[in-house]
């Protein structure tokens, strides 16, 4: 184990607790949580432009904010303190922080906007800014957004507000003031200890999230989701859209071709015929 | 295992609101996470997957209609819808919530004293309960109007004896509500499991339900508090409103298994390749097949919501809910069916989920009214005139008495 211990937040925000204490002993946490909307792995994906084909996708909350999402729930129930959900996104979005308040969030706040031609950092700034009008103590993200694969908004985040940073955790402890992250690396753990206010980015493994509960679902609906948008945040479209990265294009992978089958009645010459293929047409050998 | 896409063809989800579908689709994450991995082994095995009990739970589905008691208090649209997604993973487990809500939490609830609510609806909520329902006997299916079992006041106890036959969860169950007759009218008791006098059987070798527990239960001079009997309960139309509200969670759950059946037969058409590299999916046989079956599907989807919408208002009928019963499990026993022929020799094995889909069928074609009981409720709905126990010829009256004159004496 690698034990490491990071140094305070530049300027970090003393919070106001206001929710109520779950335990007495326990000093509430509150967190908040940043959860993207993404396209269910499973749904086909039609390009269309510079994006990608809405129509009759399947969006889900992003799999690794669910590890987020989850690790905040248990600290509220442990502790007290509030869980907000955070997204920006366009009015679908809204689902995803629906079905976080269903399983345990208490507080949502929907920016609207073209995430789509935004980049990494213009999303960063996006949720920076509306994070600093929300008492917290931990900020938590998945490790990447699934889909995009940057793994980039929790870190930018966590620099544009001036916090120490965990990512990829796979086990988390937070005390009072200060918490303690493992990591996984190649062949060891490592162990970070950080002062709250923090960044902490999710991997699998951090939890097993828990399936909504139809009570939450009941509970979810009067939640009302405070719907902002980039000027109610003080910034402007050119803060936020294509700011260092511009998409090109889009495009689908080239399909693949069907296999070929080989006759093995005879596995000799079965044998035969597929080394003939590694050399000649695979040229692999 | 890719996720169940639903079966939508006319967008009916459009009116279903937002909480119902989330509902819907926490259930059907569940059913494909926790159910559809381990069902084909339970069945195979007989065996009732205990261990999903507390997940249940947990997530609330259990009397989940019910708003005292911190639970969810759910519409009638979103359990309805909670029982499809169960079904389609299995009809055994559906079984299983429907008469935890439905046939137990529901009598407990509504003619249950305070005393007995607050003892069992937190625990049957939380799955640390199990509960039956006990009406079918041997000899009365049908017609439990029949019964034998009887309970007998005495001093500060009820004096129970008699058989009941068929009872979904009886050998689990920790709580059985047991309907008897007292001095000829019907009224419902709460049995503990290990009273004295009480004891269960289980009904082995069934070939449907196999992952649901089906029991006999024995009652010999069992003795139960006085303060067990439901006190509202004084008549045969207070198991049968238990009934109503069963049947209505399975109206809609024969629909999930339908679901189910369609969309394995519609995959596996479009893969399969038979006769000159065309897959099955492109003959008109086998289309015609699925035609019917989306057809149907759609049609009971809109019976069972209009059922829901009624019930919420709370304008439904008893008879409504059996035109819902006898067609959704009759238009889903025919979609098994049919896609069981168009699996060929793979729709008869347990690798996919279709025979067993088939099978169960049969069993909810039975239990809750068998389909020609709930014939003869719309005839009567319809008519005026109940054709359950037609009235007979003086001839064959004078028969009929005569043979059971007979029986009686050779006993
Ligand atoms: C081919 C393809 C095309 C796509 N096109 C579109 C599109 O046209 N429109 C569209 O809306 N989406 C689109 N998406 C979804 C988009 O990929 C996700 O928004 C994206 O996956 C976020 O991941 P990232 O790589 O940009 O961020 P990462 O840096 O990987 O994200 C890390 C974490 O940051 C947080 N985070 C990231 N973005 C947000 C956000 N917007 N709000 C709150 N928290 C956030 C989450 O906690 C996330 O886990 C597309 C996905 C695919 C696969
Ligand atoms: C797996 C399983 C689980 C069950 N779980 C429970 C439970 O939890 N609790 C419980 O109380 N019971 C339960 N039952 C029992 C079920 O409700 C009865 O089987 C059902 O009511 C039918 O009764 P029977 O089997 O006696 O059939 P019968 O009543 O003997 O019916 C046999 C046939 O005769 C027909 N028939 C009967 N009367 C008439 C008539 N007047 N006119 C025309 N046709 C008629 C029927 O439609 C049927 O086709 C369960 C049954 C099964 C198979």
């Amino acid at each position: 184990m690698i034990a490491r211990r990071l140094a305070p937040p530049v300027h970090g925000i003393s919070n106001a607790v206001s929710a109520a204490r779950a335990n007495p002993l326990e000093v509430p946490v509150n967190s908040v949580v940043c959860v993207t909307h993404v396209p269910d792995t499973e749904s086909r994906i039609k390009v269309s432009g510079r994006g990608i084909d809405e129509a009759g996708l399947k969006f889900i909350v992003s799999p690794y904010d669910e590890y987020a999402l989850e690790a905040a729930i248990r600290l509220k129930e442990a502790k007290g303190g509030d869980v907000t959900v955070v997204t920006f996104g366009p009015d679908r979005a809204a689902h995803a922080l629906r079905e976080c308040l269903a399983r345990g969030a208490t507080k949502a706040i929907h920016v609207k906007g073209d995430v789509a031609t935004a980049d990494s950092l213009g999303v960063a700034k996006v949720l920076a800014a509306a994070i600093k009008g929300i008492p917290h103590d931990i900020v938590l993200f998945g490790k990447q957004g699934v889909g995009g694969d940057n793994a980039l908004v929790g870190p930018m985040v966590a620099e544009l507000l001036g916090y120490p940073q965990i990512n990829v955790v796979t086990h988390l402890e937070v005390g009072e003031g200060t918490l303690k992250a493992h990591r996984e690396l190649e062949g060891s753990e490592e162990v970070i200890e950080a002062p709250m206010p923090a960044v902490i980015t999710a991997q699998k493994g951090l939890n097993e999230p828990r399936y909504s509960s139809l009570k939450g679902i009941m509970a979810a609906k009067k939640v009302a989701v405070d719907t902002k948008s980039v000027a109610d945040l003080g910034l402007s479209e050119a803060d936020i859209f294509n700011q260092r990265v511009v998409y090109v294009s889009l495009e689908l992978p080239a399909e693949k071709s069907g296999g070929r089958k080989i006759d093995g009645a005879d596995p000799a010459a079965a044998a035969r015929e597929i080394l003939k293929y590694i050399r000649e047409e695979a040229k692999a050998l | 295992m890719p996720s169940f896409p639903g079966v939508d063809y006319m967008n009916i989800d459009s009116l279903f609101t937002e909480e119902e579908l989330m509902v819907r689709q926490t259930v059907r994450d569940f059913v494909d996470e926790e159910i559809i991995p381990i069902i084909e082994h339970a069945n195979r095995e007989e065996k009732f997957p205990e261990h999903l009990v507390p997940k249940m739970a947990e997530m609330g589905l259990f009397g989940a209609t019910i708003s005292d008691y911190g639970l969810p208090g759910l519409n009638s649209v979103a359990y309805g819808l909670i029982m499809q997604e169960l079904e389609r993973g299995d009809s055994g487990i559906r079984s299983f919530a429907s008469v935890q809500s439905g046939l137990v939490m529901f009598p407990i609830y509504a003619f249950g004293s305070k005393e007995q609510k607050d003892h069992w609806i937190p625990k049957l909520a939380a799955g640390s309960a199990i509960g039956c329902f006990g009406l079918t006997e041997p000899d009365f299916g049908s017609n439990p109007g029949g019964m034998r079992t009887t309970a007998r006041k005495d001093g500060d106890s009820w004096v129970l004896n008699g058989a009941k036959a068929w009872i979904t969860n009886g050998s689990v169950a920790d709580v059985a509500v047991v309907w008897a007759k007292v001095d000829g009218t019907i009224r419902g008791f709460l049995v503990e499991k290990g009273t004295p006098g009480y004891t269960t059987a289980y009904h082995m070798g069934k070939f449907s339900l196999r992952a649901s527990v089906t029991s006999q239960l024995f009652f010999e001079d069992c003795r139960i508090p006085a303060e067990n009997v439901l006190p509202e309960t004084n008549g045969i139309k207070y198991p049968l409103s238990c009934l109503t509200q069963a049947r209505y969670g399975i109206a809609w759950g024969a629909l999930g298994a339908a679901m189910g059946v369609f969309h394995t037969a519609t995959e596996y058409s479009k893969s399969r390749i038979q006769f000159g590299g065309q897959p099955i999916a492109a003959h008109q046989l086998v289309q015609n097949k699925l035609a019917w079956m989306i057809t149907e599907i759609t049609k009971g989807q809109l019976l069972a919501l209009q059922m829901g919408r009624l019930k919420d208002k709370g304008e439904l009928k008893p008879h409504h809910v059996s035109m819902g019963k006898m067609n959704n499990v009759n238009i889903a026993l025919e979609c098994a069916r049919s896609a069981r022929d168009i699996l060929g020799a793979n729709g008869v094995s347990d690798e996919y989920p279709v025979i067993r889909h088939m099978l169960n069928l049969e069993s909810v074609k039975t239990y809750e009214g068998t389909h020609d009981i709930h014939n003869l409720i719309i005839g009567e709905a319809v008519t005026g005139i109940a054709a359950y126990n037609p009235p007979m010829s003086a001839q064959a009256e004078k028969e009929a008495t005569a043979r059971r004159e007979k029986e009686a004496a050779k006993k």
